[in-house]
């Protein structure tokens, strides 16, 4: 057992203007560790995401990746960003780029692979993704779920260690869930670092290696899933399972 | 009313005059987009930069030309040039009407960057794509995509705001087409000739644009 600290999170504190939106959030995910967050609508799921990716500027606290902690001044973040791929909601994939555009786009222009070496390590993601026959076609004309796993393959381009998903089934039709949740199962079996904001409270229960529960900006509780879904401590977290239906 | 037969022939025994005529009114709007396409893209990026000071710059530019009309920018902008550098008359209308549709055309793309849904900035940045980078290759093809109808439109509002340039002695339609009538006391007929002119050029620069359009569009179908 690998024991690497890929992410550590110390004393964070972000605030929207009066809103303290994530309060003192203390974090550690160590190689190959799948994280799930759950919590209730605006509890600060997405904002603690965003401040690891540095879409968000922290207010305080220290964000420690790899070991090194990362600030702008001391720290190029795009290329820490480079070490951390994003899956967003809404996919937001590149709409006048074919699919393997998207997938080439950051190899080539930021870390400079040939286009040649891109367009063949694109197309063993692709096939990984399940879409080894969609290369030229352009996003407009896949399902979400296929959108997604687009996005997945496009992160994983960039050779990520760790890889942030932001509700990546939320806006899926529900028959689409299944397909984009058993590319990030693969994914975490092949040992990807990963965390993952969801309510699909099956994949937590199977996939996770961790369970975190968040409520108005704080971490409520943290476990295995299954003494977490099982035999959850804290009060709050029994209350936000039970308004979950669980499967 | 000039006779049908009348208009038609004015209309073919003076061709060549009104042909020249019109590839100096083509070389003057094109000109004079290709640089206020470079301005306005300038401009826009001025106004969308996080710094107040450039873009308080880029508004006083936009309210500049907008709140002045077209012919005193042309008048003080080729006295203006003229009277500092020696600079041939073509030259000093074709940046007078570029300054001009800088302006919009800088609008128009302000409005079409930011119409951009903000998640593919983010999308590109979460990849490692500096700002320039993400601006560069994510968001600016799309808006540029984006901006063909408005620009489209605004080439049409300058291919008819060059004939303005008859006023500082450029030699295009409308000034040919003026002289010509004052010269044979026959108004009219110039006049409408050079309407057909107008009208033909505006068809095909529509065509153009539609032309451009689709073959953008191609990742929406
Ligand atoms: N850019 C912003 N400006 C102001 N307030 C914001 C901003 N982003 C988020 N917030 C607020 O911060 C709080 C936490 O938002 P966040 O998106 O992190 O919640 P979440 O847990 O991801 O919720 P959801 O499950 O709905 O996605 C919310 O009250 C939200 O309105
Ligand atoms: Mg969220």
């Amino acid at each position: 057992m690998t024991t690497r600290e890929m992410i550590k999170i110390e004393n964070l504190n972000k605030s929207f203007g009066d809103l303290h939106v994530l309060k003192n959030i203390n974090l550690e995910v160590f190689e190959s560790d799948v994280v799930c967050l759950i919590g209730a609508s605006g509890s600060g799921k997405s904002t603690l995401l965003r401040c690891l990716n540095f879409l968000e500027k922290k207010d305080n606290g220290n964000i420690i990746i790899e070991g090194e902690e990362i600030t702008r001044s001391t720290h190029d973040i795009n290329e820490i960003r480079q070490k951390v791929g994003m899956v967003f909601q809404h996919f937001n994939l590149f709409p006048h780029m074919t699919v393997l555009e998207n997938i080439i786009e950051a190899p080539v222009h930021v870390k400079k692979v040939s286009k040649q070496e891109a367009i063949e390590e694109a197309k063993v993601l692709l096939s990984k993704v399940g879409l080894g026959d969609k290369a030229d076609v352009y996003p407009s004309k896949l399902s979400g779920g296929q959108k997604q796993r687009v996005a997945i393959a496009r992160a994983l381009a960039m050779k990520p260690d760790i890889m942030l998903f932001d509700e990546p089934t939320s806006a899926l039709d529900p028959e689409l869930v299944g397909e984009v949740l058993a590319t990030m199962k693969e994914l975490a079996e092949d040992g990807m670092t990963m965390v993952v904001v969801t309510h699909e409270m099956g994949f937590a229960r199977e996939v996770a290696d961790w369970i975190i529960y968040m409520n108005d900006g704080m971490i409520i509780e943290k476990g295995h899933p299954e003494e977490f879904f099982e035999n959850p401590k804290e009060e709050r977290t029994r209350e936000f399972l039970s308004t979950t239906q669980l499967k | 009313m000039p006779s049908f037969s009348h208009f038609f022939e004015t209309l073919v025994s003076n061709k060549g005059l009104f042909i020249d005529a019109m590839l100096l009114t083509l070389k003057l709007t094109a000109v004079s987009i290709l640089f206020g396409i470079i301005i306005g893209l300038f401009f826009a990026l001025l106004k969308i930069s996080r710094s107040k000071i450039l873009s308080f710059i880029s508004d006083a530019y936009v309210y500049l030309v907008r709140g002045t009309p077209l012919i005193v920018q042309i008048f003080i902008l080729y006295f203006g040039i003229s009277g500092i550098f020696l600079i041939p008359d073509f030259w000093a209308a074709a940046l007078a009407l570029a300054f001009h549709n800088g302006a919009y055309i800088a609008e128009i793309f302000r409005g079409t960057i930011q119409s951009i849904d903000k998640g593919q900035m983010e999308a590109g940045r979460s990849l490692g794509m500096s700002k320039g980078l993400a601006m560069r290759r994510i968001i600016l093809p799309q808006a540029f995509r984006r901006a063909l109808p408005p620009l489209g439109n605004q080439f049409i509002i300058g291919l008819k705001d060059s004939s303005l340039a008859a006023f500082i002695s450029m030699n295009e339609l409308f000034n040919v087409a003026t002289t010509l009538g004052s010269n044979n006391f026959d108004e009219m007929t110039y006049l409408l000739i050079v309407a057909v002119y107008y009208l033909v050029l505006v068809a095909l620069l529509t065509i153009i644009v539609r032309l451009f359009e689709n073959r953008l569009a191609v990742s929406d179908r």
